[in-house]
C-alpha cells in the first residue's frame, strides 16, 4: 500500500481524527496503476463516520473493484476543521486509498441520502476544485454522477450533476465504465459522451438534455427534451435476482468507531407494506429476497473477513422475510460459538422476535421499539400503517411478562388529516402501555419498581413517490403547536412520570420539505446558500435556516410554495418524468383512498396492482398462495 | 495461558489512536483465528491487555499487548506454536502495525500495563525546525533515515538488557553536542510546568532521564515510562533546549519508540536494571506444559 499522505504531518496533528483521513482500512483495495484504466472516486458527502457505514457505498465499491482495469476509491466530506484549512491552503480534495486528488479521477459518484447533504455535495466539488456547475467543466473534470433515493427527485441538484444513476447500482456501471472506454478511444468529447449515455444506457438521467418550462404561478408548464432521441422519461434500474447480485465479502474494516460498526447482512430489497408517508416503500419495489442459504455462508465469510464483533441484519421489514426464523436461529448459534453479538433492527414485536431479542441481549439493558407513527387508529388507516393498538399492547404485554421494562414509541406530527384527537392519542397511547405494565408486572418483580416509556415525534415530509406526494406540509409554527399540544397531552396522562417525550427541530423539516419536492429553480438557492457559508445541514449545530430563508427570497421563492401547499393530482411534478415503477394511477389511487381512511393489503395478501409487476421479479413472481401461507406463519 | 506479542507501528498508521489500535487487534485476532480467551456475559470481550499507550503521531519499535489464549496452533513446517501465531496474526494485520514475536508468559507474569518501568526513544528533529545549537552539527539529511514510513532495521533497535549506568556518555564524546548534554545531564533538577486538571505544577524530570545521547541526528533516550512518573521524550527535548535558550517549535519532533522495559529490582551501583517487556517468557511452547491445538483450525469458522 503507498505510504503517501495528502495531508501533512502538520495538519494531521492538529485536526480531529487524523484516521478519517488516511485509508489504510482492513480491506481497502489498492490497484497498480499501470493496470487501471478507469478511475472512480466513490464519495458520501457526509463526515466519515457516517460515510463508511453506508452499505451501498461497500456493495459498489465492492462492484466495481471486482472489474480488473476499474479502481474504485473513497472520499468523504472533510469534517468543518479540515475544510478550514484545506480551504486556506488550498488542498485539493483527496481520494483515501490513493490520496490522489478528485479531479484527476475519470468518475465522481456521489450516493445522495438525504437533503440535507446538498451543501456538502457542493463542499466536495469545491474542495476537489471541480466547477460546480455541470456546464462548466472542462474535458479535464471527471464526470460526476449521482445515485441515491434523492435522485428519485434529481431536480434541485440538476444542475451540478452531469449523470444521475435512477435505481439501484448493481445493474448498469458496467455498461456506463465500456461506454466510457469506448468514447475515449474514439477522441469524442465530454459531451458527445453524456450525449450516448443519455441515449443508449438505461437508467441514465443527463440533466443538460431536458428542460423546464413554468406557468405564472410558478407550477411546472413543460419538461421537455432538447434534442433528437433523448429518452423522455428514465425508468428506473433493479436488480432482478438478489440471490445473484454482487455482495461485499471482504467489507471494510475501519480503525475508528463509526455509526455503524458492525458486518451488513441485507436480506431483502423492498417493502411489502405500502405505509403511505414511506418513500423507500414504494421506490423500492418489488420486495426481493436474499436466498436464506446464501445468506447463512455470506455471514460467516464476512465474519471471518472483517473479525467484527456484531452482526446486523438489514431490509425494511426483517419480520416479512419469509426464511427469518431460520436465519436468526443459525445465526444465534453461530455467534454464540464466536462471541459475536446480534442486532436485529426493524423486527416486529410478538413471541417469536421477543424470544429471539432475550437471547441475543440483556434485557434489563435493552429497550423495544415499536413505530406507530400515528396515535390512533383512524390516522393509522390513512397512512396504511398495519400496526393495531391490540397488536402493541399485545406485544408489551409479552415483553413486560418476560422481563422488559422500557418501551420507545415513534410517531411523525403533521400527517395528512391530524386532528388533535390523533394527538391525544399519542398520550393515550403511552399511558395505555404504562399502565399495562403495572398491571401486567407484580410489584415485588418490578426492575426500579417502574416502567420507561419513551415517546419521540418527528414531523412528516411529504417525499416524491408516495401516494402523499400532492400534501402539504405543515408550517414550522402548526409544527411546534402540535409538539405542544403533544407535550400537553401527556403530561394529562395518569402515568406521566413514566412517559418521557422528545421531539425534532421543525426548521430543518420544513427545508428538507423544500428540497424533496423542489425544483431546479432551487438550484441557484442551494449554490448561494454554500457561498454564503452552509456545510453540514444535517448537523443542528451546523444547520442554519435563516441563511436558507433569506436566499429563496432573494430568489423570489417560498417554503409555503414548494412544501406548504397541497398540489393537485394533475399538477406536471418536477419528478414525473421518472418511471419508478409505481404508476401515477396507483398513487393517486392511494391518495385517494387514504383520504377515505381505508387500508390496503400488502404485497403478500394481495396485489394492489401498483406497476411494479413489470419488472416481473420479486414478490410479483412469488405464487400468491406460498406467500400467504408464509405470511400465516408469522 | 498469556501471551505477549510484540509489533510495530509505523508510516501512515502512526495517526491510528491507542484505543482504535486495541480495536484493530480485537479484531484481527478474530481474523487470525487465535483461539483468545472470552469473558462470558452478553457482550464478551477478549482478555487483553496493553503496555503503555503511544501517542498519535509517534512511530514505534516495540509494543506490546498481552492476551490470554485456550490453545496455540499446532507446530508446522518447522516453526513453533508461537511462530505460527506470529504469522498468522501478521497475515491479518495491515502494514504499519507489523507483529514482530509473540511469547508465552510465566504463570506469575504480571500485565503488561502494570509492569512498565521504562521507555527508550528515538527523537528527531524536522527539517528547518531545528534548535540553534544542533545547527551546523547535523550530517546531511539522510531520506532513507527520515522516511518514518519504513520500519526501522531491527539492528538499529536497543537491547535493554545492555543498558545500565547511563549518565556514562562515552561514543558521543568527540559529538559537538555532548558539551550541551553533558551540562543538562549533570543537573540535579531540571523543572518542567505540567499542566493538570488542577492547575500548572512544577515536577523535576531529572531522576526520570536514564539516559540521554545523540548520534547520527538523532537523540536517544531512556526516561521513566512509570505510571506515577511517565516522562514524554517532547519534555525532555523541550527542557534541553530551553537550558539552552531555546523554544521548541510546534510539531517539531519525529520520535520512535524503541522499546518498553520493566525494572528488575536494583543493581550493585544502585542504578535500576531494566529488561524489555520483550525479552520476557518463552518463544518455545514444547518445554512449557501448554495445550496445543490438535485439529489445525483454530478458526472458530
Amino acid at each position: 500500500m503507498c505510504d503517501k499522505l495528502a495531508l501533512s504531518d502538520d495538519i494531521l496533528m492538529k485536526i480531529e481524527k487524523p484516521e478519517r483521513y488516511i485509508g489504510h482500512e482492513v480491506n481497502s483495495v489498492v490497484k497498480n496503476l499501470g493496470q487501471v484504466r478507469v478511475r472512480f472516486a466513490m464519495c458520501f458527502p457526509d463526515v466519515y463516520e457516517i460515510g463508511m457505514s453506508h452499505l451501498g457505498i461497500q456493495i459498489l465499491y465492492d462492484m466495481f473493484n471486482a472489474m480488473p482495469d476499474v479502481w474504485c476509491e473513497r472520499v468523504y466530506s472533510p469534517w468543518v476543521d479540515l475544510d478550514a484549512i484545506m480551504r486556506e491552503q488550498r488542498i485539493p480534495l483527496f481520494a483515501l486509498e490513493s490520496q490522489d486528488p478528485i479531479k484527476d479521477f475519470d468518475f465522481l459518484g456521489i450516493t445522495i441520502q438525504y437533503e440535507m447533504c446538498y451543501t456538502n455535495i457542493l463542499q466536495v466539488l469545491d474542495l476537489s476544485q471541480i466547477p460546480l456547475n455541470a456546464m462548466e467543466r472542462g474535458e479535464d473534470c471527471p464526470i460526476v454522477i449521482g445515485g441515491g433515493p434523492c435522485t428519485y427527485n434529481p431536480e434541485p441538484l440538476a444542475d451540478f450533476f452531469d449523470i444521475f444513476y435512477i435505481g439501484e447500482g448493481e445493474t448498469q456501471y458496467e455498461r456506463l465504465i465500456d461506454l466510457y472506454k469506448k468514447c475515449k478511444d474514439q477522441g469524442l468529447g465530454r459531451v458527445e459522451f453524456l450525449r450516448r449515455v443519455a441515449k443508449e444506457v438505461p437508467g441514465m438521467y443527463v440533466p443538460r438534455f431536458y428542460e423546464a418550462d413554468y406557468n405564472e404561478d410558478g407550477t411546472l408548464k413543460s419538461f421537455t427534451t432538447t434534442e433528437e432521441g433523448i429518452p423522455a422519461t428514465v425508468r428506473k434500474e433493479i436488480v432482478s435476482d438478489m440471490s445473484d447480485a454482487c455482495y461485499p465479502l471482504k467489507p471494510l474494516v475501519p480503525f475508528i468507531k463509526i455509526t455503524q460498526d458492525r458486518v451488513v447482512l441485507e436480506i431483502q430489497r423492498g417493502c411489502i407494506r405500502g405505509c403511505r408517508f414511506c418513500q423507500a416503500g414504494q421506490i423500492y419495489r418489488p420486495v426481493r429476497e436474499r436466498d436464506v442459504d446464501t445468506l447463512k455462508q455470506y455471514a460467516l465469510e464476512m465474519l471471518k473477513n472483517t473479525g467484527q464483533e456484531e452482526i446486523s441484519l438489514s431490509s425494511l421489514s426483517s419480520s416479512d422475510y419469509s426464511k427469518l426464523p431460520e436465519l436468526v436461529n443459525f445465526l444465534i448459534e453461530e455467534c454464540s460459538r464466536q462471541h459475536t453479538n446480534i442486532s436485529l433492527p426493524s423486527l416486529r414485536i410478538d413471541a417469536f422476535s421477543l424470544d429471539v431479542m432475550s437471547k441475543v441481549q440483556d434485557v434489563k439493558k435493552s429497550s423495544l421499539t415499536f413505530a406507530p407513527e400515528a396515535g390512533s387508529q383512524r390516522l393509522r388507516n390513512v397512512i396504511n400503517k398495519g400496526l393495531t393498538e391490540e397488536a402493541i399492547l399485545k406485544g408489551a404485554r409479552l415483553a413486560f411478562e418476560s422481563g422488559w421494562n422500557r418501551v420507545k414509541l415513534y410517531f411523525m406530527l403533521g400527517l395528512p388529516t391530524e386532528t388533535e384527537e390523533d394527538i391525544r392519542g399519542i398520550a393515550e397511547l403511552c399511558n395505555n402501555i404504562a399502565a399495562l405494565f403495572f398491571e401486567t408486572v407484580p410489584k415485588e418483580k418490578r426492575v426500579n419498581g417502574r416502567v420507561q416509556i419513551v415517546a419521540s415525534t418527528s414531523f412528516f415530509v411529504p417525499k416524491p413517490f408516495t401516494p402523499f406526494q400532492w400534501a402539504g406540509q405543515c408550517t414550522k409554527e402548526v409544527f411546534l403547536d402540535k409538539a405542544y399540544q403533544t407535550r400537553t397531552a401527556i403530561s394529562a396522562q395518569l402515568n406521566q412520570k413514566s412517559i418521557k417525550y422528545n421531539w425534532h427541530e421543525a426548521d430543518a423539516s420544513v427545508l428538507e420539505g423544500v428540497l424533496a419536492r423542489g425544483d431546479r429553480r432551487l438550484c441557484d438557492v442551494i449554490r448561494r446558500v454554500y457561498e454564503k457559508g452552509s456545510i453540514y445541514d444535517a448537523w443542528g449545530e451546523y444547520y442554519d435556516n435563516s441563511k436558507w430563508l433569506e436566499t429563496m427570497a432573494e430568489y423570489g421563492l417560498t417554503p409555503d410554495f414548494y412544501a406548504h401547499r397541497e398540489r393537485s393530482t394533475d399538477e406536471l411534478l418536477p419528478w414525473d418524468f421518472i418511471d419508478c415503477g409505481v404508476s401515477k394511477e396507483f398513487l393517486i389511487r392511494e391518495w385517494e383512498r387514504a383520504k377515505r381512511e381505508e387500508v390496503s393489503e400488502n404485497c403478500k395478501l394481495k396485489c394492489q396492482a401498483c406497476g411494479a409487476a413489470g419488472f416481473g421479479c420479486g414478490i410479483c413472481v412469488v405464487p400468491r398462495t406460498e406467500s400467504i401461507a408464509a405470511d400465516a406463519g408469522c | 495461558m498469556k501471551i505477549r506479542i510484540k509489533f510495530t507501528k509505523y508510516g501512515p498508521l502512526r495517526f491510528i489512536g491507542h484505543l482504535d489500535v486495541m480495536r484493530f487487534f480485537q479484531k484481527a485476532i478474530r481474523r487470525a483465528g487465535i483461539d483468545v480467551t472470552y469473558t462470558t456475559g452478553f457482550s464478551p470481550h477478549q482478555v487483553m491487555s496493553f503496555a503503555a499507550p503511544l501517542g498519535v503521531g509517534l512511530t514505534s519499535n516495540g509494543e506490546y499487548m498481552d492476551i490470554q489464549v485456550n490453545s496455540l496452533p499446532a507446530s508446522r513446517d518447522g516453526l513453533t506454536p508461537c511462530q505460527i501465531l506470529t504469522q498468522r496474526l501478521n497475515n491479518a494485520s495491515v502494514k504499519g502495525l507489523d507483529v514482530v514475536s509473540a511469547r508465552i508468559l510465566p504463570e506469575n507474569a504480571g500485565n503488561a500495563m502494570a509492569s512498565i518501568a521504562a521507555a527508550s526513544y528515538s527523537v528527531r528533529f524536522r527539517e528547518g525546525r531545528e534548535p540553534q545549537f544542533l545547527k551546523g552539527h547535523l550530517s546531511d539529511h539522510n531520506p532513507e533515515s527520515a522516511d518514518c514510513s519504513k520500519p526501522a532495521d531491527s539492528s538499529e533497535m536497543k537491547d535493554g538488557t545492555e543498558i545500565t549506568d547511563c549518565r556514562e556518555i562515552t561514543d558521543c564524546a568527540n559529538d559537538p553536542v555532548y558539551a550541551v548534554l553533558t551540562t543538562f545531564m549533570a543537573k540535579e533538577e531540571i523543572l518542567i510546568t505540567k499542566n493538570t486538571k488542577h492547575g500548572a505544577r512544577e515536577i523535576n524530570i531529572r531522576p526520570g532521564i536514564y539516559e540521554l545521547t545523540w548520534s547520527d541526528n538523532t537523540f536517544h533516550m531512556l526516561v521513566d515510562a512509570s505510571s506515577a512518573g511517565n516522562i514524554k521524550p517532547g519534555q525532555v527535548i523541550e527542557a534541553l533546549l530551553a537550558d539552552n535558550g531555546e523554544q521548541l517549535q510546534e510539531n517539531a519532533l519525529l520520535i520512535t519508540r524503541e522499546d518498553v522495559f520493566t525494572a528488575t529490582g536494583e543493581q550493585n551501583d544502585g542504578n535500576k536494571k531494566f529488561i524489555s517487556l520483550g525479552e520476557i517468557g518463552s518463544l518455545d511452547a514444547d518445554r512449557l506444559d501448554v495445550p496445543i491445538s490438535t485439529s489445525g483450525k483454530e478458526n472458530a469458522l
